[in-house]
């Protein structure tokens, strides 16, 4: 057996973990703690670690602050999960085809999928606009939605592909003898056994809708009703001052969403989204 | 012949949804670089946008500035990410739940993130600021985001925040990978725990580190949400890469056909930038005969 850590080393990596979490985690705590704070003493200075009057009373307050604000966390979920139900839509079919059949361009457009990553929508802002205006989307949930599923399609074919090559392709050649056709074998055959696929998948861009609605809310969306917490968030800023205690306690309660899908499914999703980085 | 057109039937919805919501507006801003675009107007000016950037001083140095700034984060991520994954991969109890721990920068939406930065960065009320005053290194409160050079390292610090996990992750699986056989191997030949680091692990994870690198540069280069939520790229333009230019002048200031010249100068900057990668990464590759 290999050698063990002595005892001086298991320390310093505890140590060194304890550092590296600290700088990942350290906006979260700080968010915490001022959400427990009431206003006046947050903007107390010079900066105080502990305050003696912590409470939660900023997580009751929020609602009644921004009273859209149940309504923007349901946008985002709403939005978040209509993407991910599309984006599955369009990928399952394109996935089992570069996974499975050979065909003319196959690798040429596969790379060009991918080269889609290129491109945030930041760049196509303008003639997206324009495009949303033509199909009469703006405004609209489909103005968040839409373009949410454009740039989530190529991570969707390419990680549900690496999925598909793995199931063994016997099942689906008996199935194929048996006389089925090539779409009851897809949809009878290898679909349930992709499952496991399908959930990382659709939790790796259930995430990634999740996280990238707020520069297609702010500019393809005014009506208030439809905005997604990333876009209502910035309602607590407001004229007179923002309060921050209570912007900080909705953003961490409009996290919990998405937070709860990750913790469930984090261990299938850290597996499954590195398959492809590792060589077999 | 079947199989062909089974192939592209399964494959059309997808092309046709990239078609019109990334490929048209591609085109269409190719188009829009060589107009004068306005709200309502729109007249053919041949190559007068791209003649202003060419010439103005302060479009170079915003070119110069995200290079500074991709190659800056870039690096520090992948610098962390090698850290982080090599502790976490490390066999000590607690490794499960500290791999969880490392993922909720990528798991939040940027947008909510930066706002708990923004808070951290505040001078009077942020903890930064209070800790550094507390401990002596500052006799005041200081806005890190109000300074020139401040305000742009504060950004990549919170950059690399948000990049840093899926380095992470994925240069852990690429450690996962990497057969025991070797390790224990190297080990019976005495080779101490760093040489083995060294000479298996990092050769090893490298195809992974620089595929990474190269995803990881496209999405920082193209890093929006992060300046433009702490800093809107100022102060007096210390932040402003690219991305943020482009979406200053098009959005900001109305003038589609010039924030189009832009946006096709990132696209071409982009697109340079990964080939000549790939060319090198080939040669290297070629020579050395790694996989």
């Amino acid at each position: 057996m290999i050698d063990r850590y002595k005892p001086w080393q298991i320390v310093l990596i505890y140590i060194a973990v304890i550092i590296f979490l600290t700088f990942i985690l350290l906006p979260f705590f700080e968010m915490f703690m001022a959400s427990l704070r009431p206003l006046e003493h947050l903007f107390r200075s010079p900066y105080q670690f502990w305050s003696d009057d912590f409470s939660f009373r900023a997580y009751v307050d929020m609602w009644k602050t921004v009273p859209l604000l149940g309504r923007y966390i349901l946008n985002s979920i709403f939005i978040a999960s209509a993407v991910t139900l599309i984006t599955l839509a369009l990928v399952i079919p394109a996935a089992y085809a570069y996974a499975r059949l050979d065909f003319p361009f196959k690798n040429v457009s596969l790379s060009l999928f991918l080269g889609v990553n290129m491109f945030t929508g930041a760049v196509l802002l303008i003639p997206l606009y324009r495009v949303l205006r033509t199909l009469g989307l703006l405004n609209t949930y489909w103005a968040m939605i839409v373009p949410g599923v454009a740039f989530l399609i190529p991570t969707g074919i390419w990680l549900l592909r690496g999925y598909i090559q793995k199931i063994p392709v016997e099942l689906e050649e008996a199935a194929y003898v048996d006389g089925a056709s090539r779409l009851y074998t897809l949809r009878r055959v290898v679909l349930p056994m992709a499952v496991p696929g399908l959930i990382v998948v659709g939790t790796a861009v259930f995430i990634g809708a999740y996280a990238q609605q707020f520069l297609f809310a702010v500019t393809f969306n005014q009506i208030r009703e439809y905005q997604p917490l990333p876009a209502g968030l910035f309602e607590f800023i407001g004229y007179q001052s923002v309060t921050w205690n209570e912007m900080m306690a909705a953003a961490l309660t409009g996290v919990m969403p998405v937070m709860v899908i990750f913790l469930f499914l984090q261990k299938y999703l850290v597996a499954g989204l590195t398959a492809g980085a590792v060589k077999e | 012949m079947s199989q062909t057109w089974f192939a592209w039937a399964l494959i059309l919805p997808a092309i046709l949804f990239i078609a019109i919501i990334v490929a048209w507006p591609l085109v269409e801003t190719v188009r829009l670089s060589f107009t004068n675009a306005k709200i309502n107007s729109e007249s053919y000016v041949g190559f007068e946008n791209y003649a202003k950037l060419m010439e103005s001083r302060k479009f170079h140095q915003t070119i110069i500035r995200t290079f500074y700034w991709m190659i800056l984060s870039v690096s520090i991520k992948l610098l962390l990410g090698l850290i982080g994954a090599a502790l976490l991969n490390a066999t000590v109890p607690g490794k499960a739940l500290f791999r969880v721990l490392v993922m909720p920068p990528w798991v939040i939406p940027i947008a909510i993130g930066m706002i708990g930065w923004l808070w951290l960065y505040n001078g009077h009320f942020g903890i930064l600021s209070g800790a550094a005053q507390f401990i002596g290194i500052l006799d005041g409160p200081f806005e890190f985001l109000a300074y020139k050079s401040s305000a742009f390292y504060s950004a990549i610090v919170a950059d690399v925040w948000v990049g840093t996990p899926m380095v992470t992750l994925f240069l852990l699986a690429a450690m996962q990978g990497v057969s025991k056989d070797l390790y224990e191997a190297a080990w019976v030949d005495g080779a101490s725990r760093w040489y083995r680091f060294r000479r298996i692990t990092i050769p090893q994870i490298m195809p992974v580190m620089v595929s990474m690198a190269l995803l990881s540069a496209i999405w920082t280069f193209n890093s929006f949400e992060i300046i433009w939520i702490l800093t809107e790229g100022g102060p007096r333009g210390a932040t402003t890469t690219l991305i943020v230019d482009t979406y200053k002048v098009a959005i900001g200031n109305f003038k589609f056909g010039q924030g189009a010249a832009r946006a096709v100068v990132i696209v071409i900057l982009l697109a340079a930038f990964s080939g000549v990668y790939l060319f090198f990464l080939e040669k290297v590759n070629r020579r050395y005969g790694t996989k």
